[in-house]
């Protein structure tokens, strides 16, 4: 069963997101998510500055036989890009909520979080994805 | 078999091949930041060592002429070495693409010859033999209907609908066209779900992408239906060819209301795939699309044999190539018609059919699951190994590489995404009965060690070159080119 | 087998196909040939194609081909494999195409190369593709075509970017050169030059990359892998180098064949590596940790990107490869640069004993490698229907339909395979028809 941790906010695309102290939003993908692609080999990040709609292609994930495009979460502009991945792609695989994190958004507004879904909400979700397939 | 060094690992500092270096030549005259000062890494052996490392080389592949080879989709039926002799011919190799049409009246017919034959086959208008691969047909076809829409002022049309279950191809090519792509889903039985087409189509559908049989493996039984659903919505249907070797003299794509279909040569005609081409990918049209075909095609004016050029399609979607596309891919295809004839055209999709039901019908009596058990096969089958992997944890992906360990050359594997650990089955009617029985048995044999040690089969092929490839390694750790070190 | 089945006959196998689609009608098809009347019918129509001479190029070349060469490619290992998607049975064409993408490179002095595309022409559109992908800093979405390239490939490529926003826009060339001071396009993605370029020219290389540079363009560069052994390679051109380079590989051993198949090449940058189309091959290591190769860095192509794809490209020209890889072996550093310069040297007589007629004069004064625009003091077209129909002769490409200013101008060409007699007789019968006209 893969992990969701409860104080994050999730998306139907698998994003994850967290609002940190200083206003800013964290986002990566799911452990559901990292596990569904396999190994990942690479990302391809934003570049920082770039101004994000929620709901707009962000970056890129590869794993060998998958590729998949990351969708921001919220409005915004991207002022941080995790350029570890660009060395450590595996790190989305071994921590995809800590050091598998991919890039931080300062929302244009606030109240954005709450439009995303809560941890049940998304488990619910995969739970239903997986029946399908 | 030990792996074999690269080439530049058996290099000697000046060592050359004497007998093919020409007397080198007078290059003052150049001015020298022109000039090249770098050494390019290059081999430096003997004419034997070249001869001997890919002769080396080439016994590491498998291919149709050493192995079966039932690739679903791929069409690896035996390749005529009568067709690759005749387009081996000095006349034709030493031709330059720039002679003119009056010195080129051989060549000209054989295309001429071609473009009948395939009219006649696609029971389509117009045929053009340019595009390259079956991809390239496809943009070609794209392009077609995109500057179709558009003469008729319709610029709204950016739509194209492809199954769910097609070729990365399609999609790939709509978005090259400047179309955005719609899936419509694939109903239980393997034909596309109608419903789902009606809710999509509309009056941004500027045509939808098929194969029939489709990439299910099945014949699109209510075909007539969607084309006049698609026609009734002001879009076109294009026909991707992949699958022609199933209705060849049987029934016609342009019977079938399609507008406009490329076919692969390389498939249905037999041309070598040549590890991964060259291919050719001509495509044919009714006569609404015909003022846009790509260019050159050839004529006939009076007795003379010409090039039809922008002069004569000046609304052509241009050129796909400098040239004629793979002129001598088409010379192959010629031959092999040629030998074919009428009868045996239908014989082929016969004997494909019937091999591939055989096959189908055998594997189940042993004890495997056909994806669709209440279709037909078609010219090639779906089976899933579904209940392989849950109850025996051995994976469609395994029994592929175990396969190898058989002599055999694996299926198509995990295509169409759809259906669960599936093997797509392609005897091809070039087989024997008693080549599709080897490969029951050894399906058989290969169910049978994964009940006792699934390892094996797991961990296979064990009897290859190399073992299983760390595919994650080779994407992270990119290693695209030799260096000495 | 039927029995097997559960039928009583094959046309019961395609009772799933509706009557309402009528039974194919084959009768206009001919009855089957054997493969020794095939062999007669097209036997018959390639002799009534052969010439004796070529002094034609522009874009597809007269060369020697090593015995061998063709001998190996034609391995039925080689020719009947399909693509080598189960990578452990298929080590031979994937550690070809490794060895292949490591010459490729290095001839170009660039980073990476693919597997193949199908054709120069096609190859360049694929370029300008992979360009405007790649270059993030340019909005314009416009190509700047530098002078001489060739025509073809240009025609070639705008079918195939058109549809996506790009446009080339072409500037005219001055001299038989691009000077890129006659550029008005601000922020280009991407500026194409060939070396040498169709006229047979040297362009000033450096200069054009660092203008290319300066504007943060990506500069492709056009090539001739031949003479990538004898002339700087587009990744040492200027400060910077050359982003991507693409071509026809048609002069590393294989033949004219009327344009195909041949193969298109495409080496960049490793930094553009994610935006190139194609297969590319990868060395790694299997499970008992030896070497082994397989496709990688997939996730670009088709078959697993689909609509988001670098290219829909999927079949490629791999036996031509495989034949261009056996060729480079053979001949090595020495092979491609003595024949090469073997080339030169022989344009170069031809074109000096073309000159002496006093019937005949370079269009350009700059220098050229292996081909020469020559202006003929009489009619081209004549000259070159008279030489085929007479004597068996290519003369050369007529430039009047491409550049109405060099009607009376040929591009010749004179391979390391025309010998000094070849060439004093075409001279000989060049200057005659020409006083005879």
């Amino acid at each position: 069963m893969s992990e969701t941790p409860q104080e994050l906010r999730y998306t139907d695309t698998h994003e994850w997101a967290r609002l940190d102290p200083d206003g800013t939003v964290c986002v990566g993908i799911s452990d559901f998510a990292q596990d569904a692609l396999g190994d990942v080999v690479f990302i391809e990040l934003p570049e920082t500055g770039t101004e994000v709609a929620a709901g707009a292609e962000v970056a890129v994930i590869e794993s060998v036989k998958a590729a998949s495009d990351i969708y921001s979460p919220i409005s915004g502009e991207v002022v941080r890009v995790n350029s570890d991945l660009v060395e450590e792609p595996d790190l989305v695989n071994s921590e995809p909520y800590e050091g598998g994190w991919i890039f931080v958004v300062q929302p244009l507004n606030d109240d954005q979080m709450a439009d995303l879904l809560t941890a049940e909400q998304y488990q619910e979700f995969c739970e239903s994805e997986d029946h399908d397939h | 078999m030990p792996t074999i060094p690269t080439i530049f690992d058996t290099s000697e500092p000046g060592r050359i091949a004497g007998v093919q270096t020409p007397k080198a030549g007078d290059l003052t005259g150049l001015p020298a930041e022109a000039l090249r000062v770098s050494k390019p890494v290059l081999p430096e052996v003997s004419e034997l060592q070249t001869v001997r490392h890919f002769t080396k080389l080439s016994q590491q592949n498998f291919s149709i002429d050493g192995n079966f080879y039932p690739l679903g989709s791929c069409t690896m039926k035996y390749n005529p070495r009568g067709a690759h002799r005749a387009a081996s011919q000095p006349g034709f190799l030493s031709r330059h693409p720039l002679t003119p049409a009056f010195a080129s009246q051989g060549l000209l017919k054989c295309f001429w010859d071609l473009q009948e034959t395939l009219k006649t086959v696609t029971g389509m208008e117009e045929v053009s033999l340019v595009p390259m691969a079956g991809a390239q047909g496809e943009l070609a076809g794209g392009l077609m209907i995109r500057a179709y829409h558009e003469d008729c002022g319709d610029f709204d049309r950016d739509e194209i609908l492809v199954p769910t279950a097609a070729h990365g191809t399609n999609p790939a090519t709509a978005t090259m066209c400047g179309f955005k792509t719609r899936e419509i889903k694939v109903a239980a039985d393997g034909d596309v779900d109608i419903e789902d087409l009606k809710r999509l189509v509309g009056p941004k559908t500027a045509g939808i992408m098929l194969t029939n049989p489709s990439t299910c493996a099945v014949f699109e039984r209510r075909i007539l239906d969607i084309a006049d659903i698609v026609h009734d919505a002001g879009g076109l249907l294009y026909y991707d060819g992949a699958n022609l070797n199933a209705i060849l003299g049987k029934v016609c794509p342009g019977d079938m209301g399609f507008d406009v279909l490329h076919l692969n040569l390389h498939k249905t005609f037999a041309t070598p795939h040549g590890g991964g081409g060259p291919g050719a990918g001509p495509v044919a049209v009714n006569s609404l699309l015909q003022p846009y075909l790509p260019i050159p095609m050839v004529g006939k004016l009076n007795d003379e044999y010409i090039w039809l050029d922008e002069n004569y399609f000046p609304l052509t979607i241009g050129k796909l190539s400098a040239f004629m596309g793979n002129a001598g891919i088409l010379i192959r295809a010629l031959a092999y018609a040629l030998m074919l004839g009428r009868e045996g055209m239908v014989r082929v999709a016969e004997f494909a059919t019937l091999n591939a039901n055989y096959l189908a019908a055998e594997l189940s009596k042993a004890g495997f699951q056909l994806a669709y058990p209440t279709r037909r096969a078609t010219h090639e089958f779906l089976i899933t190994l579904n209940r392989e992997a849950r109850d025996l944890d051995v994976r469609a992906l395994d029994f592929a590489k175990r396969l190898l360990d058989f002599d055999m050359h694996a299926p198509t594997t995990y295509f169409p995404l759809l259906v669960p650990e599936c093997f797509l089955i392609e005897p091809t009617e070039t087989e024997t009965k008693a080549v599709l029985d080897e490969f029951v048995c050894a399906m058989s044999k290969i169910r049978e060690e994964a009940q006792e040690d699934s390892d094996i089969v797991k961990q296979a092929p064990h009897n290859q070159v190399v073992r299983r490839l760390d595919e994650v390694r080779a994407a992270r750790v990119l290693d695209l080119t030799w260096s000495a070190d | 087998m039927l029995q097997s089945i559960g039928v009583a006959n094959i046309d019961e196998l395609f009772d799933e196909i509706p009557d309402s689609v009528p039974v194919a009608n084959f009768r206009s098809i001919e009855h089957s040939l054997t493969e020794m009347e095939m062999m007669q019918r097209l036997s018959e129509r390639a002799r009534e194609d052969e010439l004796s001479l070529c002094f034609l190029g522009a874009g597809s070349y007269d060369h020697h081909i090593p015995a061998a060469v063709w001998d190996l490619a034609t391995r039925g290992e080689f020719l009947t494999a399909y693509t080598p998607y189960q990578a452990e049975a298929s080590q031979g064409t994937l550690q070809l195409l490794y060895e292949f993408q490591t010459m490729m490179a290095s001839l170009a002095s660039l980073d990476v190369a693919n597997a193949s595309l199908y054709d120069g022409g096609s190859g360049l559109g694929e370029a300008i593709l992979m360009a405007v992908r790649s270059n993030r800093s340019a909005h314009s979405r416009k190509i700047v075509i530098g002078g001489a390239v060739n025509p073809f490939y240009v025609k070639t490529a705008n079918t195939l970017v058109r549809n996506q926003g790009i446009e080339l826009v072409q500037v005219p060339h001055d001299n038989g050169l691009f000077d890129p001071l006659q550029c008005d396009v601000d922020d280009p993605s991407a500026v194409v030059v060939q070396q040498p370029n169709f006229y047979g020219l040297l362009e000033n290389v450096d200069a054009i990359s660092n203008w290319a540079a300066e504007r943060k363009a990506l500069l492709i560069a056009v090539v001739n892998p031949l003479t990538l052994a004898v002339l700087k390679p587009p990744g040492e051109w200027g400060a910077s180098g050359a982003d991507i380079s693409c071509g026809d590989g048609q002069p590393l051993g294989v033949p004219m064949a009327s344009g195909g198949p041949s193969f298109g090449f495409l080496c960049s940058k490793m930094k553009h590596v994610r935006q190139m189309p194609g297969r590319i091959v990868g060395r790694t290591l299997d499970a008992n940790g030896d070497v082994g190769y397989t496709l990688t860095l997939q996730a670009r192509e088709q078959h697993i990107r689909r609509a988001k794809a670098t290219s829909n490209i999927c079949t490629n020209q791999g036996l031509l490869v495989t034949a261009a890889t056996i060729y480079m072996s053979i001949m090595g550093v020495a092979g491609l640069r003595h024949t090469a310069s073997r080339c030169h040297e022989n344009t170069n007589y031809l074109v000096a004993q073309l000159e002496a007629t006093g019937r005949a004069q370079r269009a350009f004064s700059s220098p050229y490698f292996h081909e020469c625009v020559i202006r003929c003091a009489g009619n081209v077209d004549a000259l070159t229907k008279t030489m085929i129909s007479d004597h068996g002769i290519l003369a050369g490409y007529p430039l009047g339909d491409i550049d109405p200013t060099l009607e009376d101008c040929l591009l010749l060409c004179a391979t390391e395979r025309r010998t000094r007699e070849e060439i004093d007789l075409f001279v000989e019968l060049f200057s005659r028809i020409l006083k005879e006209s």
